[in-house]
């Protein structure tokens, strides 16, 4: 295997670790108003997922990072070119992030009900987004010669992009839903259930949509095959057991069932695309792939090197937090946020 | 009518205002987050409690401008792609590595760290919990090493080769080594310091005026500060001076426009005010100290700096005619107000650390009220100096290699970029705004951790 392929896997891999960690904290963001009746159960709430959100965020930032170091034109064309969508998706990530710390430091009920309302609108918008942006790529997008995106903002606006940011919203609420069932108590757990239950038919639909639409919207399955192989079929099979499993109450292999169908369809996309990071419909031939878009071997080497040695460092730290604050939080919990 | 709108200009300024606005919040998170790790240390050391109670009053003030710290820097990171792909196509092979192994080996440490400090206090052991602050601190000097080395890069390009039209690595232990960022580093990780030093006195002074809250956190507060102070006063001089006569060697045509210096001299003379007529380059009233501009760069009072016009031909016979000097007031007077700021913090200090070690600091009202005050200084300095830093590195966005004009993205409409800069600029307004009002009220001490409010929270 070329170093170029294992820096395509390790953005999937980045990719994976971004929607399964900060996935579930948004879709707790957007429970927040359905699911806390009143301000100490919604500081209950934020505080699952306070000591962990911003490690989970950097799960992008070094996604960003990372496609800048490996695959340069990449980054270059991909933020560029889809740059009303990022900027939103940063105004979102910022009014998110602020409220966080901001919200509790002061009693007012609007400047707390000013703040709960950027992390749910926050928390929304940018799966949302994400959703379109990958649709998009996977679809492809008019990319000229130069590797310049030449599409306004409407040409990512078409019915697949828009369907794909309402399935990676509705799973990864999901997702936020089951979260919350595991790190509650009392009443909440109760309420975090029924919503989990309900969210569970309508994630489960869109997805297959999205599925189908992919089939006919872009080439992966034609290039994956007609029999497209366990992955995909995988996504959708843990997408159906999760179902199951929220029903008879094992949350927590409900919770793994969600992450690993996140994690098989940024696979399944992934492969699709290989090697390809970036379709163009303009000519085939001026997509770009992860050797046109690729730095030179001399750093892709020095980064091998890097992430080998520190991915796991920081899996092993992020996986203390997780174990420090393993307990249920409730109303009598000390609440910091 | 058509309007068309200078994609290039406004790239620029919003490069410049959310860059200028992140490192608003950054030198406090850098020099605060040693100075709580010292204090919580303290606390363990001796079980005292007045220490533990420092340790939170300083830390809530520190989380509050850690946020937006945080949030702004992602802009940042994606900033680059939208509106300088040029550039991104260009430099990604060198410059994008510093800023993956930051996110890599900094981001993930700090806030992972941070999250554990600010909800872990009735989880770790009090040992840890002080470890664990000592784990967020360090990574926040990581980071800023590994932003400077990609900014480093910029101003003094080195471990590359240009092949097929871009610069690609050849030396990444070369990068890491760039005489660049160890000048540039300790500075900036000294104003840090400066910076934590001059906002704990300037709280501590207010409470000492005011008398509302015990005194006793204040007091030692106070002298602990003060020491910090004179450290990060002093280290951010040497610093500053061992940039400059880097900067001699590297890019002369940014001292000569920190200088007003038209014509190279020898010996030169320092300019201590020159107001000049940039266009026709020449003075209109100049008063320069003879040799002191030798003595900054060569550390004797004899050798050549070279001056504005001499330099420019000397660019135009290596890149082909243009126009090699960045704006030359704007260079000078951003250069000046920040050492100026700086010898001022200096005797501020200085005199404080008289007056502690008199034990009569707490009488002194006019000197504990000019503390308040002095918060703003390390923030002009801390501005100016990377105004300095990056528009007298101009026309260039990479030193001799790229020009800005040539880094734009190409293809993203002046319009779009306007609309961001716009909506960027009204949100940290907004959020400045909200930032402010909480530093004041937890600064005076009116409010204690989050109390539940009485009243059931609207719509649920
Ligand atoms: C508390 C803040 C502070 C203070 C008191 C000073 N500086 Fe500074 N200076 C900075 C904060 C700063 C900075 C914001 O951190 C910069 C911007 C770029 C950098 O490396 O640090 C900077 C840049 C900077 C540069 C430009 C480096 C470059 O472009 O490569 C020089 C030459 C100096 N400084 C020199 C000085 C001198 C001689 C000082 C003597 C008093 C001084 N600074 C005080
Ligand atoms: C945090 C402190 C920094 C501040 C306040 C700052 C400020 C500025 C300003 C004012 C300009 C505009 C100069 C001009 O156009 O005339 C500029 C340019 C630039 N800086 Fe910085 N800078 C900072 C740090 C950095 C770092 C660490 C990097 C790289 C990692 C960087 C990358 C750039 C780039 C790419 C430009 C070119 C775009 C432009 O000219 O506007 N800056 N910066
Ligand atoms: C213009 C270039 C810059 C970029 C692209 C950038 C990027 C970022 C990003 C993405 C974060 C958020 C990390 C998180 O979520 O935890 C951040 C925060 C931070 N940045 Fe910057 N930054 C820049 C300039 C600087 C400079 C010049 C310094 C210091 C000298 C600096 C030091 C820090 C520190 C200490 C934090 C603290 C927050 C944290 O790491 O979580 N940054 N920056």
């Amino acid at each position: 295997m070329d170093l170029n392929t294992v820096w395509f896997i390790l953005i999937a891999v980045l990719f994976i670790g971004y929607f399964f960690l900060e996935g579930f904290d948004y879709g707790v963001g957007v429970l927040l108003l359905f699911l806390g009746k009143d301000d100490k159960d919604r500081r209950v709430i934020i505080n699952t997922i306070g000591p962990h959100w911003d490690g989970n965020e950097v799960w992008l930032i070094t996604a960003g990072g990372a496609m800048f170091a490996a695959f340069p034109n990449w980054y270059a064309t991909l933020f560029s070119g889809f740059y009303l969508a990022l900027f939103l998706m940063l105004l979102a990530l910022i009014v998110r992030g602020v409220a966080f710390e901001f919200r509790s430091k002061d009693r007012h009920p609007d400047w707390r009900s000013l703040w709960d309302w950027m992390i749910f609108v926050g928390s929304l918008v940018t799966p949302l987004l994400w959703g379109v942006a990958i649709a998009n790529i996977v679809r492809g997008v008019p990319i000229d010669a130069d590797m310049n995106y030449v599409g306004g903002f409407l040409t990512l606006l078409n019915p697949y992009a828009l369907l794909g940011g309402l399935a990676a919203l509705a799973v990864l609420t999901l997702h936020g839903a089951i979260f919350l069932t595991l790190k509650t108590k009392g009443d909440m757990v109760e309420r975090a259930r029924s919503a989990a239950r309900r969210l569970w038919l309508p994630a489960v639909i869109l997805s297959v949509l999205f599925a189908v639409a992919t089939y006919f919207a872009t080439d992966i399955f034609t290039r994956l095959g007609i029999n497209p192989g366990i992955v995909p079929v995988g996504a959708v099979a843990t997408l159906l057991a999760a179902g199951w499993l929220i029903r008879s109450r094992r949350e927590g292999w409900a919770f793994a069932m969600t992450g690993l169908a996140i994690a098989l369809t940024i696979i399944t996309l992934f492969m699709g695309l290989y090697p390809r990071v970036m379709v163009s419909s303009l000519n085939p031939a001026w997509s770009l792939t992860i050797y046109n878009a690729a730095s030179s071997q001399y750093t892709l080497t020095i980064m091998t090197i890097v992430a080998l040695v520190l991915v796991p460092v920081v899996l092993i730290y992020q996986g203390w937090s997780y174990w420090v604050f393993r307990e249920r939080i409730g109303r009598e919990s000390t609440l910091e946020y | 009518m058509q309007v068309i709108i200078d994609s290039l200009a406004v790239a620029r300024w919003q490069f410049a205002m959310t860059t200028i606005y992140h490192f608003f919040f950054i030198p406090l998170t850098l020099g605060l987050s040693i100075l709580i790790a010292i204090i919580e240390t303290a606390y363990v050391r001796t079980g005292d409690e007045t220490y533990k109670w420092m340790t939170k009053f300083w830390g809530k003030l520190f989380l509050i401008n850690f946020a937006i710290g945080v949030v702004t820097g992602i802009a940042l990171e994606f900033q680059f792609g939208m509106n300088w792909s040029e550039f991104s196509r260009f430099v990604g092979d060198v410059f994008g590595a510093p800023l993956a192994i930051e996110a890599l080996l900094a981001f993930f440490l700090e806030s992972t760290f941070l999250g554990i400090w600010i909800f872990g206090w009735d989880k770790l052991s009090r040992g840890l919990h002080a470890g664990v602050m000592w784990l967020v601190a360090i990574g926040s000097s990581i980071s800023a090493f590994w932003i400077l080395v990609a900014n480093s890069f910029m101003q003094h390009p080195v471990g590359y080769t240009i092949n097929d039209g871009r610069a690609e690595m050849t030396d990444f232990f070369a990068l890491i080594t760039n005489p660049q960022v160890w000048v540039q580093f300790p500075h900036v990780l000294a104003a840090g310091i400066t910076t934590a030093a001059f906002f704990v006195l300037g709280i501590s002074a207010y409470h000492l005026r005011k008398k509302r809250l015990d005194l006793k956190p204040f007091r030692r507060s106070f002298r602990i500060a003060i020491v910090y102070a004179i450290i990060g006063t002093v280290l951010v001089i040497l610093a500053g001076h061992s940039q400059t006569q880097h900067m001699a060697q590297t890019q002369p045509m940014k001292l000569a426009a920190a200088e007003a210096l038209w014509n190279s001299e020898n010996p030169a003379s320092f300019s201590l005010l020159t107001i000049g007529n940039e266009p026709e380059r020449r003075d209109v009233v100049a008063f320069r100290i003879p040799g002191m501009l030798s003595f900054l760069a060569h550390n004797r009072f004899t050798g050549e700096v070279k001056g504005i016009n001499q330099l420019e031909a000397e660019y135009e016979g290596i890149y082909g005619p243009g126009n090699y000097a960045p704006p030359i007031a704007i260079s000078y007077w951003t250069f000046r107000i920040m050492v100026g700021a700086g010898f001022l913090m200096l005797l501020l200090a200085l005199y404080g650390l008289y007056l502690v070690l008199k034990e009569k600091y707490e009488g002194k009202t006019w000197y504990l009220r000019v503390l308040l005050w002095a918060i703003a200084l390390p923030y002009i300095a801390n501005t100016t100096g990377w105004l300095f830093a990056e528009i007298g590195r101009q026309p260039w966005i990479v030193f001799g290699l790229q020009l800005t004009a040539d880094g734009v993205s190409s293809t993203v409409p002046g319009g779009l970029v306007l609309l961001s800069f716009v909506g960027f600029t009204l949100i940290y307004g907004a959020l400045m705004v909200a930032d402010v009002y909480l530093l004041r009220k937890y600064a005076r001490g009116e409010s204690e951790g989050p109390e539940e409010i009485l009243a059931p929270a609207g719509a649920g």
